[in-house]
């Protein structure tokens, strides 16, 4: 049910990232929000703390990370858009929930600030070590999706996104974030007016209700617990109904429909943006606080008349994979600017599938990578 | 009992949900009558009870009751259950975990949920096992007790839920057993209708394991244990039952609601700064605080009267 909010004028203002992921949430409506402090997460919590109360909505700091997603779950159950903000050590406690939210299909929105790792790592040190994780973190196989903003208005935009994926899709959304977007400040004019979403709930009698019929389409209304409609929520397999179900043509179709409300609809989900690279001989494919080096290597090179292309990934997974197959027959090549040691750069090469080269530049130590390593790397293709 | 039954049936999913998964003789069905029947005492209305339980036998209880219910992961039910009563406050919140569940791995999440006071109830089934990963040793197994991974006995130092509970700053902690239908069925009724956080332990049996392994491998032995070691007085060598705390604890969700107010009046910083923060003792500290208060007022009288030679 999208409705459109109008965003209060502001005049140009220097924000921070983090400040800007605060006021995308507050913009999408969020109606609870739970943490436990880490850098360089905190700015997140503390606008959330500042905020929420003064709005009537909950503030609530958790004994740890675990508690932090499980009250983010069961306030989202409550029926209202809940998330959470972390950095690397919390986002690794946050896994176990975040595939409970998966499997039960209950909306909610994961802010990981990532952090030089592993381990405690270096907490003001910027890298992107967590693509994999954000990916793959909680065991078993299911769909997920994650978006990497790499500037304030960024920050801002794409959290809103989150919280409109998460409540569409009745998913857990991952904006993931890093220390030197999050804690960047920039010259942000207005905010954009966006569309906000909420998710649907059912209007058949009660007795009609099914939390995950699957004949409904991809994604089946979600009732909020006290609402009238007394349904069975559990991690187990189930079955329509919610109830636990060991029977495999039960469970089939339910997986089928899981997977396929993400990747039936990357058309909506998938958000990329490009600059020349339709006349690109070389593609850079980057995301987050590295596309900035990207794309000022871009420009560099195009100044000495070399043709490359940015693919900047806004979605993070799923990948853009029709698309990068398109430019693997396009280019010549691809180069993967990212702050860790190629994790985005395996599936660029699966997609490539030898059509393309694909070389990377890769940093993990917390420093930046500079535009001219990426100009070397043009340079040396 | 018996004119109770129909009542029972409407609480429960009795058309979908049976056999349950339970082991005969087990005392988790006991716990799941009584719990109807404390919930039926009060004529709660089904929609405005959420149970939300952890992963074990214990764990499996919701899915038959019908009420809005959420078997959620290992541990970390009462913080779920956090989140949903923060969210949804007409939601008469109730909480069902295993001895493991809730003293192991949600033990963080336990001591944090007594400080905090908020209006949940949190019942434990304390089989003194892990059943369903088949009969490890938990917080609660006792001295020498021999489980499936103390196959030479136990020699980890059990808790006691309800001190650990009472310690914690819990409103209101009760205990009671299988043995004691009657009794479970008030302290249930009492434990919910306890504005704050709430917690009820009920001993409970495991024959197939814990049972088996030391020596009681049937129900009615163990019930029998529990009839003859425990007791609703103070006794040496027994386990206490019956209402251990009963006290009055600012409950979580009113202090946020008026904090609420609060920070509408005080949005803006300037605000703040004209009313600083007033920071007071709480809980067992302000109990010690009033206590010196007292023996330091107590050693001035002493001095005063030392002065004046009116001993
Ligand atoms: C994170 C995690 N670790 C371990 C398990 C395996 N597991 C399932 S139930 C259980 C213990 C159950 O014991 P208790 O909580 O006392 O409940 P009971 O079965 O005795 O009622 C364990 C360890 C799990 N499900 N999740
Ligand atoms: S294993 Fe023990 S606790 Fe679990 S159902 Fe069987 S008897 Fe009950
Ligand atoms: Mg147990």
């Amino acid at each position: 049910m999208p409705t459109t909010i109008k965003q209060p004028k502001q005049s140009a203002r220097f924000m921070q990232g983090n400040e800007a992921i605060a006021e995308g949430a507050l913009a999408a409506g969020i109606g609870f929000f739970a943490a436990y402090p880490i850098t360089p997460a905190n700015e997140i919590s503390e606008a959330m703390a500042r905020e929420l109360p003064a709005r009537g909505a909950v503030f609530i700091q958790m004994e740890d990370e675990i508690a932090s997603m499980a009250a983010v779950i069961g306030a989202s159950l409550g029926g209202l858009k809940a998330a959470t903000a972390t950095s690397g050590p919390g986002f690794s406690l946050m896994q176990e929930q975040i595939g409970y939210a998966v499997a039960t299909e209950i909306p909610s929105v994961v802010i990981d600030v990532q952090r030089a790792g592993p381990s405690t790592g270096q907490p003001t040190f910027g890298a992107q070590g967590d693509v994999m994780q954000a990916r793959w973190g909680t065991h078993g196989d299911h769909p997920i999706i994650v978006l990497s903003p790499s500037s304030v208005s960024e920050c801002f935009a794409l959290t809103v996104r989150a919280f409109n994926l998460a409540e569409k899709y009745r998913t857990p959304v991952i904006l993931l974030a890093d220390e030197v977007v999050g804690h960047m400040r920039e010259r942000v004019s207005e905010f954009p007016v966006m569309e906000v979403v909420s998710r649907a709930r059912p209007e058949v009698h009660p007795e009609w209700y099914f939390p995950y019929d699957n004949d409904l389409g991809d994604v089946p209304p979600l009732a909020a617990f006290g609402d009238g409609y007394r349904y069975h929520v559990t991690g187990l397999f189930h079955d329509k109904s919610g109830f636990p179900t060991q029977r495999i043509d039960e469970i089939d179709p339910w997986f089928e429909r899981l997977f396929h409300k993400i990747e039936g609809n990357t058309d909506d989900i998938v958000e990329v943006s490009e600059e020349g690279t339709r006349e690109a001989e070389i593609v850079l494919v980057s995301y987050g606080a590295a596309a900035r080096s990207a794309r000022h290597a871009m420009k560099m090179a195009a100044a000495d008349g070399k043709r490359v292309g940015l693919l900047k990934l806004k979605t993070l997974w799923p990948l853009p994979e029709d698309r990068i197959k398109e430019l693997a027959r396009s280019a010549k090549g691809f180069i993967v600017v990212e702050m860790n040691r190629g994790q985005v750069r395996l599936d660029i090469e699966r997609l490539a599938a030898g059509r393309a080269a694909v070389e990377g530049v890769h940093r993990f130590d917390g420093e930046m990578i500079s535009p001219t390593s990426v100009l070397k790397a043009i340079e040396e293709f | 009992m018996a004119e109770k039954l129909p009542y029972i049936q409407d609480y429960l999913r009795s058309k979908k949900r049976f056999p349950t998964v339970w082991c005969p003789g087990c005392g988790i069905g006991i716990v799941a009558g009584g719990i109807i029947r404390g919930i039926d005492r009060l004529k709660l209305n089904k929609d405005e009870v959420a149970i939300v339980s952890g992963i074990g036998c214990t764990g499996r209880m919701p899915v038959y009751m019908d009420f809005n219910t959420v078997h959620t992961t290992h541990g970390r039910a009462l913080a779920f259950a956090t989140g949903l009563k923060l969210a949804k406050p007409s939601l008469k919140v109730i909480v069902l975990m295993g001895d493991g569940d809730a003293l192991a791995i949600g033990g963080n999440h336990f001591i944090h949920a007594c400080r905090r006071n908020l209006d949940l109830t949190a019942i434990i089934v304390n089989n003194n096992t892990y059943g369903m990963t088949g009969g490890q040793q938990s917080p609660t197994t006792l001295l020498g007790a021999r489980s499936t991974n103390a196959p030479y006995g136990n020699i980890d130092q059990p808790f006691d839920t309800c001190f650990l509970a009472k310690a914690a700053g819990a409103a209101f902690v009760a205990r009671t057993t299988t043995y004691h239908a009657g009794e479970m069925e008030r302290l249930v009724a009492r434990a919910i209708s306890k504005k704050g956080f709430a917690v009820l332990e009920v001993l409970s049996q495991c024959p197939v394991f814990y049972g088996k392994m030391n020596r009681m491998p049937t129900a009615v032995e163990m019930m029998q244990w529990f009839r003859d070691n425990t007791s609703t007085q103070d006794v040496v060598g027994r386990i206490r039952r019956g209402v251990l705390v009963d006290r009055e604890v600012p409950e979580y969700g009113d202090e946020y609601r008026k904090l609420v107010g609060s920070a509408q009046e005080q949005k803006d910083i300037r605000e703040r700064k004209k009313s600083p923060a007033t920071v007071r003792l709480a809980g067992p500290h302000e109990a010690v605080a009033v206590e010196h208060e007292e023996s330091e007022k107590s050693a001035e009288v002493a001095k005063a009267v030392e002065v004046h030679g009116r001993k």
